[in-house]
């Protein structure tokens, strides 16, 4: 009985998402407290339904429920309590489930910390989200119910995808929902605003601090995925420019672009149907995500759905979405006017230059994802883009991105007079220059240009970060939060830069057969084939290596790379060992087994590939201290008092 | 006058920056584009002899053919109307085994050899590479049409 509890829960949240999504809405139209008022308690309302139902779910998981079809299909008696709970999110169905509920907590959020806005703002907004909750509650409830039964039920489920247990991964899939999902703040923002006809400076400044969460998460999101292909595929790279990745990276590079432009709307008042624009965009993009991740046009480990009426929904429910916003957006958006004058060189145009650097980034990664796409749907040939083509894109563009990045901040918004920048800049340009064009000398005989210009670029980022930084402590200027987040995230941009170009050029990757007892040498540190062992583990069994790693003939550390083969499907898994460090990982991962007891192995060693996520990590943090900024809290006491004061005045 | 020029100065920059990207972008993209090809198409000739592309089949069952030495592997894809045999040096990917469907690519040598620089076999078992799946059915059908027009 519980699990159709579960189904039951679902339908009554889609009836309130209705509501929701009506009510207030024509309220709002007609000036209408009470009708406005239902959008609080709607909300509310909506979050325990879906709440309940993913509970149950949960529920199935754990007790071994596997007269759910979905239970059966992705957990089994011997899987670990960790990996039956985040088996919830391991498919289709239940992933779904997982975003319908990261929007009904987003809506439930922007309800309970929207006191301080105008009544019709919050009910227009909160209809927005209704709207959105709607499509994917009806999407669920028609072609995907996670509460499907089977009868008879097995005694036994089939299992998760071995792929799928590992740590990382279980927080890989609720980072990114709650990334991506969090853009449909930004997006209802918009459209409420779009309809409301009224689009000020206040308008960005309540989005923004949502939108840099959002942002922020999506970044831990798309890391831990990077870091969960590195430890798990087996192949030690951390990017692949999977049409996978790609469609969780649009909406990245759009959102970034959203969160500089929203600081010139929120600071001067400019740009601010781009901005309107860009939040319909990133929204937009992170659908599209979910659409080609979801909907099976891409296989892969991603990719759950083969029922083609899955994909024809999103596809309509796509159109909707996208067509609806740009159609409001083509009416209304003539009658927005960008007050603000500035000079051609300022702050303004600086943010304004970021923004057409990430778009264009965001259009060549739609390009090389979605190309082969329609050209399989029109039936032309079946192609795919290289590797090359995004690598060649990322090179190119990263140039005006770095160089910008050291500038714009130390220009003055309105305008500014180059001399001054000049004065400030040239030095630490020429420096880092210098200093990034003889670093390759540390670790080669030769000058590369390519690496020490990618180091140049990241030490001059951070360089003049920092200048600024200490600049403003010795004038003992006050250092707001969303300044310092700033300085961090830009920081871990530098750290980023710094690990890409160090690991792609100094990583040294070997396959090779070995001999137990037989080592081999890279980069310094021997690597000593010790022996193969079976080893079992919960729910698999598994081939362990020993893997002895010496350095001048002293022992550093030991690996234990193994092969697994899972209960449930017989193919077997490559789990990596890597000794981690701050300036190299060394990295084995088995092969197969070969004849007399060789294996073929691969033998990596990585410098400061852990720099890469780092400096994601850097950026996530800049964001969530620049949204702690007193600016945000400070505007709620004051028209709470404002309010109480006037309450006061009332009763008296 | 001179803010004016200056504009019109930054507008002509950004332009020249967006065209120059663009293009060495779709130099790029152009370069990049690697083409689909069942084996009865590389038989065919249809495949490009300088350039790389994917080629994708079934493994036949018996062809896989190890080096004692070193890491190379010989083995033969079908759409189950033609053959390619396919050389390669390296750590084949998990789910790499006889009988499942697979993507390689690489180049064709002059003696017929496709020579792989990787090979790619799906990260889930239960589904087959979408390319491979059209080429079987494809192949199938060509063989039927084969049979019919009494050609084998």
């Amino acid at each position: 009985m519980i699990p159709e509890f579960g189904h039951f829960s679902l339908i009554l949240a889609f009836a309130v998402a209705v509501v929701l999504s009506i009510v207030p809405i024509i309220g709002a139209a007609k000036n209408d407290t009470v009708m406005m008022s239902m959008a609080r308690p709607a909300a509310l309302t909506q979050f325990l339904f879906v709440g309940l139902a993913y509970a149950i779910l949960t529920r199935a998981f754990i007790v071994h429920d596997f007269s759910v079809l979905y239970v059966a299909e992705n957990s089994n008696m011997v899987q670990p309590l960790l990996y039956r709970i985040s088996g919830v999110w391991g498919a289709h169905e239940g992933s779904l489930l997982l975003w319908t509920l990261i929007l009904s907590v987003w809506t439930v959020a922007v309800a309970a910390f929207s006191r301080h806005l105008p009544d019709v703002l919050v009910a227009r907004v909160l209809a927005v989200m209704g709207m959105v909750s709607v499509g994917f509650l009806t999407f669920m409830l028609f072609t995907s119910n996670p509460f499907e039964r089977i009868f008879p039920a097995p005694i036994d489920g089939n299992q998760l995808n071995p792929l799928l247990q590992d740590p990382g991964l279980a927080m890989h899939p609720p980072m990114l929902y709650i990334g991506y999902v969090g853009f449909s703040v930004a997006f209802a923002f918009a459209v409420a605003a779009l309809l409301g006809g009224k689009l000020d400076a206040t308008w960005a400044r309540w989005s923004r601090p949502w939108t840099t969460v959002a942002w922020a998460f999506l970044t831990i999101g798309i890391a831990l995925g990077s870091w969960w292909a590195y430890d798990e595929l087996g192949w030690g790279g951390w990017w692949f420019w999977d049409p996978v990745e790609n469609a969780s990276f649009m909406p990245w590079l759009a959102g970034t672009a959203l969160i500089h432009s929203l600081a010139s709307t929120e600071k001067r008042g400019v740009f601010k149907s781009w901005t309107v624009l860009l939040a319909i965009l990133a929204f937009s993009l992170s659908l599209v995500g979910t659409f080609i991740v979801r909907s099976g046009v891409l296989v892969s480990v991603h990719a759950f759905a083969t029922d083609p009426r899955r994909g024809v929904y999103i596809l309509a429910f796509l159109c909707v979405v996208i067509g609806g916003s740009l159609a409001l957006y083509a009416w209304r958006s003539a009658t927005v006017v960008s007050r603000g004058r500035f000079d051609w060189f300022s702050r303004e145009t600086a943010l304004l230059l970021n923004n057409i650097v990430f778009v264009t980034a965001a259009a060549a990664v739609f390009v090389g994802t979605m190309y082969p796409l329609l050209v399989d749907a029109l039936g032309i040939g079946k192609i795919s883009v290289g590797r090359p083509y995004f690598d060649v894109m990322f090179s190119l563009i990263s140039i005006p991105l770095l160089l910008l990045l050291g500038i714009g901040p130390m220009i003055r918004w309105k305008g500014d007079s180059w001399p001054r920048i000049a004065r400030i800049a040239t030095t630490i340009f020429i420096i880092s220059l210098v200093l990034g064009l003889l670093a390759p000398f540390v670790f080669e005989d030769g000058l590369n240009i390519k690496t020490g210009l990618g180091l140049a670029g990241a030490l001059w980022v951070a360089l003049t970060a920092l200048r600024d930084l200490v600049v403003r402590i010795k004038q003992h200027r006050h250092l707001s939060r969303s300044y310092l987040g700033m300085v961090l995230a830009h920081l871990g941009v530098s750290l980023f830069v710094i690990g890409i170009a160090i690991t792609t050029t100094y990583s040294v990757e070997k396959d090779l057969r070995m001999d137990p007892g037989t080592s081999y040498n890279i980069a310094g540190y021997e690597f000593r084939f010790d022996g193969i062992k079976k080893t079992p583990g919960p729910n698999y069994v598994a081939n362990q290596a020993t893997i002895t790693i010496l350095k001048n003939k002293e022992k550093i550390g030991v690996l234990h790379p193994q092969k697994r083969t899972y209960g449930g499907r017989g193919n077997p898994m490559t789990e990596a060992s890597i000794d981690i460090g701050l300036f190299r990982d060394l990295y084995a991962a088995l092969g197969e087994p070969l004849s007399n007891g060789a294996w073929s192995m691969r033998i990596y060693y990585k410098p400061m590939i852990r720099w890469i996520w780092a400096g994601c990590l850097f950026m996530a943090m800049g964001g969530f201290i620049a949204v702690s900024d007193r600016r945000y809290r400070q505007k709620v006491k004051q028209r709470i008092s404002f309010r109480r004061s006037r309450e006061v005045l009332v009763e008296s | 006058m001179r803010k004016r020029s200056q504009r019109k100065l930054l507008v002509v920059g950004v332009l020249i920056g967006v065209i120059i990207a663009t293009a060495l972008g779709l130099k790029a993209f152009n370069q990049n584009l690697l083409y689909f090809y069942s084996p009865s198409q590389v038989k065919a000739g249809e495949a490009p002899a300088h350039h790389s592309f994917r080629v994708g089949g079934m493994v036949v069952k018996g062809s896989v053919k190890r080096d004692t030495k070193d890491l190379g592997v010989r083995f033969v894809v079908t759409d189950n109307a033609a053959t390619v045999k396919i050389k390669y040096t390296g750590i084949l990917p998990d789910l790499f085994r006889e009988g499942q469907g697979i993507v390689a690519m690489g180049r064709i040598n002059p003696d017929g050899t496709f020579v792989a620089e990787q090979v790619l076999a799906k990260h889930d078992e239960k589904y087959m590479p979408p390319e491979v799946a059209a080429a079987l059915k494809a192949g199938k059908k060509l063989k039927a049409e084969q049979r019919k027009n009494g050609t084998i």
